[in-house]
């Protein structure tokens, strides 16, 4: 367990990103960026769109490899692990993608069937039930047999959760889950990502700019600035929205109004 | 978190029946998805048994849970409903409680309009035949747009891009002709070669010039560009077409007022029109050329009596006829392609099932027209 100087390493430290640096070719999106997330932890990721919010998630669940830094998982450097390694490292996490990317050619109950095909020894009929219960969780009961062109696009956001906690994976990762949902289902999803983590120990990062998401699951954040392309800040978004010494990040979080 | 140690105890389940009409199951261990579980079967047993009164729950010997707990906990959950039994959750961990709590609070949707029973074979041929007798209208409908859309173009109030139009010309044309000329350079030396052994019998190996000749510019050298179009062409303007349509594209157009047809049908179609006409012809040029290499090194006849004898052998009536055919298998594989990418559904399978029927639909299009248009021009003897 090798983590670079700086960053203080505790049994609790579920992924810490350490001098991290994106880039698309030769194009630096954000660099230095160090943070740990903590395991329990529901950790946010903000800031203006375009400041590579999403890039940064890319790095974090392994889909795209840093231009320079690493990423740590359990204390497991992710890039410089083994490829087999690296696909074990993966199924700790469930990941919901803006648009659900729920694949077209499978009924929900199939698209959340699929990695519990993949990954365990459930019989057919029991991953029939799992897949039941998940979409009763996320309040798509009775929708098991519809394909994803037959639902609506909030339906389909929930749906794609659904499968993300299948495995009940320990790290769920969320891309703008709020985003197009309605309140009352915005607010059923802050509570079911709340349960998630305190019945299953679930640690969470979310990508959002969702303002009353973040105050209201939110026990960590780092703040991304597209300025000066590197984090400006970091901790509790409640703290932050108060006592932030940095105007940019007290004004991203009260909304422009100072 | 639990520690490993203590979640190996494997999963175990304990129904006792209680005094007071209850029946108390008793979970120890480690219940998760990937151990082994008991089924809710044996649950099913003594619930059928105690006919009636309540399900009670001790979990103070649980270790270890998530979802498979949970399943079975629903599993168990609906089999107390049908038999009419209390289910009581209050022996459960709060986090287990407030889960199923959770996947309650929304019920179950009902009124989905599906049903869940298969269609009988009967009404499986009944929409397929409804789905065609709807469908022959709709591409008619179409095909009238189209028509409306060049009458526009020849008022000059049709809306499209010039631009994009040289662009559909350039990939329609110059970028097809690495496999125009690869194909019809094979289908003539096969064409000269089966027709060459066949008439060297009667020493007649000089006619090889008319039978390529003819043979390509008329019917072979437009058949084998509008089958290579379709699968090149018509089918990625099928594929364009349906993932704008997925993404809504089509939609935007038609909100601001712009006609999708004039603006993504037309420069297709003229780009089609106007390139498969030419690359015919150039499908007949390297079929001669492929005829005169086999004539000439296979079966010694010389370059110039070869030419002669093709020069001899074609009129222009053939060309004709040959441009002809290609404009209209042009304009038949952009109807084909537009029209499936247009009426495309909203998803990715959607898109390469359309992709597939157009060229399915161009190829069925360019051999029945083949076959009229041969017909007629035999009917006027030219």
């Amino acid at each position: 367990m090798s983590v670079a100087a700086g960053i203080q390493s505790s049994p609790d430290t579920h992924i810490s990103v350490v001098d991290l640096t994106m880039a698309y070719g030769d194009f630096v999106i954000q660099r230095d960026l160090n943070f740990s997330i903590q395991r329990g932890d529901i950790f946010i990721i903000m800031g203006a769109s375009g400041c590579g919010k999403s890039t940064l998630l890319k790095h974090i669940i392994g889909l795209k490899s840093p231009a320079k830094g690493s990423v740590y998982i359990d204390g497991t450097n992710f890039w410089t692990s083994p490829i087999d390694k690296q696909e074990r490292l993966k199924r700790h996490y469930g990941v919901t993608f803006q648009a659900g990317a729920l694949w077209s050619s499978l009924t929900l109950a199939e698209n959340i069937g699929l990695p519990l095909g993949e990954y365990t020894d459930l019989s057919p009929a029991t991953i029939r039930e799992v897949a039941s219960l998940k979409l009763s969780l996320v309040g798509l009961a009775g929708f098991e047999d519809f394909y994803p062109a037959e639902i609506s696009g909030g339906m389909r956001k929930r749906a794609g959760l659904a499968r993300a906690i299948a495995l009940d994976p320990e790290i769920l990762v969320f891309d703008e889950p709020s985003a197009g949902l309605d309140p009352i289902s915005s607010r059923r999803l802050d509570d079911l990502i709340k349960e998630l983590r305190d019945s299953l120990g679930t640690t969470v990062v979310i990508v959002t700019h969702e303002l009353a998401s973040i105050f209201a699951i939110g026990t960590n954040s780092v703040f991304l600035d597209t300025e000066s392309k590197t984090m400006i800040a970091e901790g509790n978004p409640v703290v932050l929205r108060d006592h932030s010494d940095d105007p940019r990040v007290r004004s991203f979080l009260n909304r422009g109004e100072l | 978190m639990n520690p490993e140690s203590e979640s190996r105890t494997p999963a175990q389940l304990g129904i006792e029946q209680e005094k007071n009409s209850a029946v108390l199951l008793r979970l120890t261990g480690s219940w998760r998805l990937r151990d082994p579980l008991p089924t809710a079967d044996s649950v099913e047993q003594a619930i059928i048994s105690a006919g009636g009164g309540t399900i009670v729950f001790d979990a103070t010997q649980l270790t270890a849970w998530d979802t498979g707990l949970l399943t079975f906990l629903t599993h168990v959950q609906s089999l107390a409903g049908q038999h009419e039994m209390d289910f009581d959750r209050a022996g459960l961990p709060d986090g287990v409680r407030r889960l199923l709590e959770l996947a309650e609070a929304v019920p179950i949707a009902t009124d989905t309009g599906r049903s869940k029973q298969p269609d009988s074979f009967f009404s499986q041929i009944g929409n397929v035949a409804l789905d065609l007798y709807r469908s022959g209208p709709d591409m008619v409908r179409f095909v009238g747009e189209v028509a409306q859309s060049v009458g526009r173009l020849f008022q000059r109030k049709a809306q499209f891009r010039l631009s994009d139009l040289w662009l559909l010309i350039q990939q329609a044309g110059p970028e097809a002709l690495p496999i125009v000329s690869l194909i019809s350079f094979l289908v003539g030396l096969i064409f000269a070669y089966m027709g060459a052994v066949q008439l060297q019998q009667f020493g007649a190996q000089i006619y090889i010039a008319d039978l390529v000749g003819i043979g390509m510019v008329r019917e072979i050298g437009a058949l084998m560009t509008g089958i290579i179009m379709a699968g090149r062409t018509g089918a990625s303007y099928a594929a364009q077409l349906g993932t704008m349509q997925v993404n809504e594209e089509i939609d935007a157009f038609r909100v601001l007022g712009i006609s999708p047809v004039d603006f993504l049908v037309l420069p297709r179609m003229l780009a089609l029109s106007l390139m498969v006409p030419l690359l015919t012809l150039y499908a007949g040029v390297v079929g001669i050329l492929a005829g005169l290499c086999v004539a000439v090194f296979v079966f010694d006849l010389g370059v110039f009596e070869y030419y002669h004898q093709t020069v001899r052998a074609l009129e222009l009536k053939h060309f004709a006829i040959g441009v002809i055919k290609g404009s209209s298998y042009g304009i038949l594989i952009a109807i084909a392609g537009c029209y499936r990418g247009i009426r495309c559904g909203g998803s990715a399978a959607a898109v390469g099932q359309a992709t597939t029927s157009a060229v399915v639909t161009s190829i069925v299009f360019i051999v029945v027209s083949a076959s009229i248009l041969t017909i007629v021009f035999q009917v006027l003897g030219i």
